[in-house]
């Protein structure tokens, strides 16, 4: 068929003739279920249920349910949020709440207090991790969560969140990776830049400490 | 004729003297057969219909207005659930209009996902359409099975690519959310090639049926005039012989690269919206198979585009592109913050329901129900 | 774009000599500019479009709320003689296409006086049906009363319902059913409406 910009085809559905023989049309249909269900007992893409919870239909590597927080090493010292609250702001049901940890003198100690999600109210939609500039949030594939505390069993602070990088590795392997090449070569930068930063420091020094000898020396 | 009463009780109420009596009966909000909570305040003549007032907002959430609290990023896993039988259509048509309004280029590759996504969702549409309205001619139960089983593998496919069956939040500004996994064009090709035979066994299963004949020929036809005045678009109004596609007459994304037909009914009948979905298919199935042929490489996504603290400049845009159920669009008004001032959607099922009541008038009850069901509504969009 | 518009103008104001068009530019990347029209000539014009031009197909009305005049002049900018409106007002702004001609859009804009008083409109339902819930809606929704419309009643929101949700100064209502959440503000709230949970 050729490609002919905006000329109708007029293609009027062909509808066979009112009553042709009448029956006809529901013999074919009913050959069509027959087909269906004998077929749905040896051929497999007719079998299109599974036992659950016996069997489990394979999950997609990439399904997304709710989110969850990384941690390296450490659950608490080594949870990768600092408590920007660019997710509370970004989420559309606003389902997250943050709160800034601070120390006795109200300076931030870059992390959260209180990070709860409400799982009856977040909609999946992973906008938290696609928003998050510290790589520490990040959708999980876990759906098994019913619950018989309607509030405080879907309310899910920072100890059920929070999950270790290992975690991560293994739900989602391509993304963590490469999450993980790029935090250690910020890392490596960063004390690359700070060995830098000391070795100026103490060159500074020197030079400082020679010219005051120097100069002591003059006098 | 009875006026509509301006207070509805919910039983059955009998009108008039004994000789003309009229019955009024509440048709939903929780039936079967109204595809949701949507209910219909009929009058009726013994069968007849004599008056019929849709009644609306049961699934009514101000969509429009929390938008206008959040940013521009946050309303799109919202339109996912305006119609959530195509969540990735809602998606173009809101994409483009924020292209639109901040001038934003779309990427070769990105073009070609969308095209492929938005044909999938029309399949994934119509064929939940042919289970649908048999359920409505009371055939509930194998049609339904049918389409949905083929359905599944659409979301399937749907699943391995945004990480959701349904809510797909999956278009950005400027192009999708990620790119392609490995893999995933060759499964949807072979989809593509065995969704034809799928196609042909349904056909065999519904158009020749004497009792979908008997009962969907000759009922709810308007005029074509009637149809366009009314803001009918989509499927309603190309049964009825009416060329008017927005897809190739007012060309978005890159539809003016593929060769396909825009099928046409003559009378417009409920018969004719049912074969109409099945000829629009066979042409899904065209431009799917020629989008996979030519997916080039390259961006998914504008990379210019910045996802955090997105504001468009000043100005207002009104974008529209050819949904599954008709002509969806969105209006936004911005004022250079980073929340729309004003976020409008054009939603298809909602007008395509003006005429309800003209289809209906004069015929039987039954007929409501097949009449109704023929527009496709979706009641996340109709209440939004 | 600006000079589809323009063309446009030009044919109503030579059909319709005395009608109150203005152009109205849209400084966004989109440049879908549009016509203002004033009340009393809408009908007259809309109707000249869908029978002369061949705009047959009325897809969208938009409602929107104007709590600051200045606001609506940075995105719709007006030029040339009559200064716009100082105070707020409502606006409905029309989406017309031609199905025959396949053209569009032609967008339309009108105008009420005020929010509170004079907020009439006239409904075009008797030219297009396509407006018959839709004007319903912004009926609805923003309290604009559209003079001529046959069924002017609430849609999405129940009838006994008082206020007009979308407009920008609503007040949404605090009397929801007490619910433990994170949110400090709506368990703030919460805890306003029902004093009797003020110790929990």
């Amino acid at each position: 068929m050729e490609a002919q910009p905006n000329t109708p085809a007029t293609s009027p559905p062909d509808k066979p003739a009112r009553w042709v023989m009448p029956g006809l049309g529901l013999f074919q249909g009913l050959a069509v279920t027959g087909k269906n269900m004998v077929q749905s007992f040896y051929k497999k893409e007719r079998m299109t249920t599974v036992q659950y919870p016996e069997e489990r239909a394979p999950i997609s590597p990439n399904f997304r349910n709710f989110p969850f927080l990384v941690y390296d090493n450490d659950p608490k010292a080594g949870l990768r949020c600092t408590a920007c609250s660019i997710c509370e702001k970004e989420c559309p049901p606003q389902c997250i709440y943050i709160v800034l940890e601070r120390d006795e003198n109200g300076k931030s100690l870059k992390r959260p207090k209180v990070f709860d999600i409400d799982l009856s109210v977040c909609m999946n939609c992973g906008i938290c991790a696609e928003v998050c500039p510290f790589d520490s949030i990040y959708m999980d594939g876990e759906y098994e969560l019913s619950t018989d505390d309607r509030f405080g069993g879907l309310l899910f602070g920072l100890d059920r969140l929070s999950k270790s990088a290992e975690y991560h590795m293994k739900l989602r392997p391509e993304q963590a990776s490469e999450v993980m090449a790029r935090r250690k070569a910020d890392e490596e930068k960063k004390a690359a830049a700070a060995a830098a930063k000391i070795a100026k420091a103490k060159a500074d020094a020197e030079a400082k400490k020679a010219a005051a000898e120097e100069k002591g020396g003059e006098q | 004729m009875v006026s509509a009463p301006s207070t509805y009780s919910s039983a059955p109420i009998l009108e008039g003297s004994d000789a003309d009596q009229l019955l009024r009966v509440s048709l939903g909000p929780q039936h079967p057969s109204t595809h949701g909570v949507f209910r219909m305040n009929v009058v009726l003549d013994g069968e007849t219909v004599v008056s019929l007032k849709p009644v609306f907002g049961y699934l009514h959430r101000n969509h429009e207005k929390i938008a206008e609290g959040v940013t521009y990023l946050s309303s799109m896993p919202y339109t996912d659930r305006l119609d959530y039988i195509c969540p990735l259509s809602n998606n173009w048509a809101y994409a483009s209009a924020v292209e639109k309004l901040a001038g934003i280029e779309v990427p070769e590759r990105a073009e070609y996902m969308r095209v492929i996504l938005a044909e999938l969702t029309r399949l994934i549409n119509h064929t939940a359409f042919m289970g649908f309205i048999l359920g409505d001619m009371g055939a509930w139960g194998s049609a339904l099975m049918y389409a949905f089983r083929e359905r599944e593998l659409i979301l399937d496919l749907f699943e391995d690519l945004t990480g959701a069956r349904m809510m797909a939040n999956f278009m950005r500004f400027g192009g999708c959310r990620n790119d392609l996994p490995a893999g995933w064009a060759e499964k949807c090709s072979v989809l593509v090639d065995d969704y034809g035979p799928f196609l042909d066994e349904m056909e065999k299963f519904l158009v020749g049926n004497e009792i979908l004949l008997a009962r969907c020929q000759d009922v709810g036809q308007l005029p074509k005039e009637t149809l366009i005045n009314g803001g009918i678009t989509g499927p309603m109004l190309r049964a009825a012989g009416v060329n008017y596609d927005i897809r190739k007459a007012d060309p978005y994304g890159i539809y003016e690269r593929f060769s396909f037909r825009i099928p046409l009914g003559d009378k417009g009948d409920c018969y004719d919206r049912i074969m109409i979905r099945f000829l629009e298919m066979r042409e899904s199935l065209k431009i799917l198979r020629q989008a996979l042929d030519q997916l080039p490489d390259g961006d998914y996504v504008n990379p210019k585009i910045k996802i955090r603290n997105f504001k468009p400049p000043v100005g207002e845009a009104y974008a529209r592109i050819e949904g599954p159920k008709g002509e969806l669009g969105f209006h936004l008004i911005s004022d250079g913050t980073v929340n729309p001032y004003r976020y409008r959607v054009r939603p298809p099922s909602f007008i395509n329901l003006t005429l309800l009541e003209d289809m209906c008038l004069g015929l039987d009850l039954a007929d409501v129900v097949i009449i109704l069901g023929s527009i496709d509504i979706v009641l996340g969009e109709v209440d939004r | 774009m600006i000079a589809e518009t323009e063309a446009i103008l030009g044919e109503i104001r030579t059909a319709l000599p005395d009608a109150t068009v203005t152009l109205l530019k849209n400084p966004g990347p989109a440049a879908q500019h549009s016509l203002l029209i004033g009340n009393d000539d809408l009908l007259r014009v809309a109707g000249f479009l869908r029978e002369a031009l061949a705009f047959d197909l009325l897809s969208n009305i938009t409602g929107v709320d104007w709590p600051d005049a200045k606001k609506a002049d940075a995105i719709a900018i007006h030029e040339g003689e009559g200064m716009p409106s100082e105070i707020g007002y409502l606006e409905t702004v029309y989406h017309l296409f031609s199905t025959t001609r396949r053209i569009g859009p032609l967008i339309l804009r009108a105008r009420t006086t005020d929010r509170d008083q004079q907020v009439q409109i006239p409904s075009l339902v008797s030219l297009f049906r396509s407006a018959e819930f839709q004007e319903r809606e912004i009926f609805d929704l923003y309290g604009i009363q559209f003079t001529g419309h046959p069924d002017l009643r609430r849609i999405l929101m129940w009838d006994e319902f008082v206020d007009h949700p979308m407009r920008k100064d609503y007040v949404a209502p605090d009397d929801y059913e007490y619910e433990p959440t994170p949110h400090d503000a709506v368990l703030e709230k919460a805890r306003k409406h029902y004093p009797s949970l003020k110790d929990e």
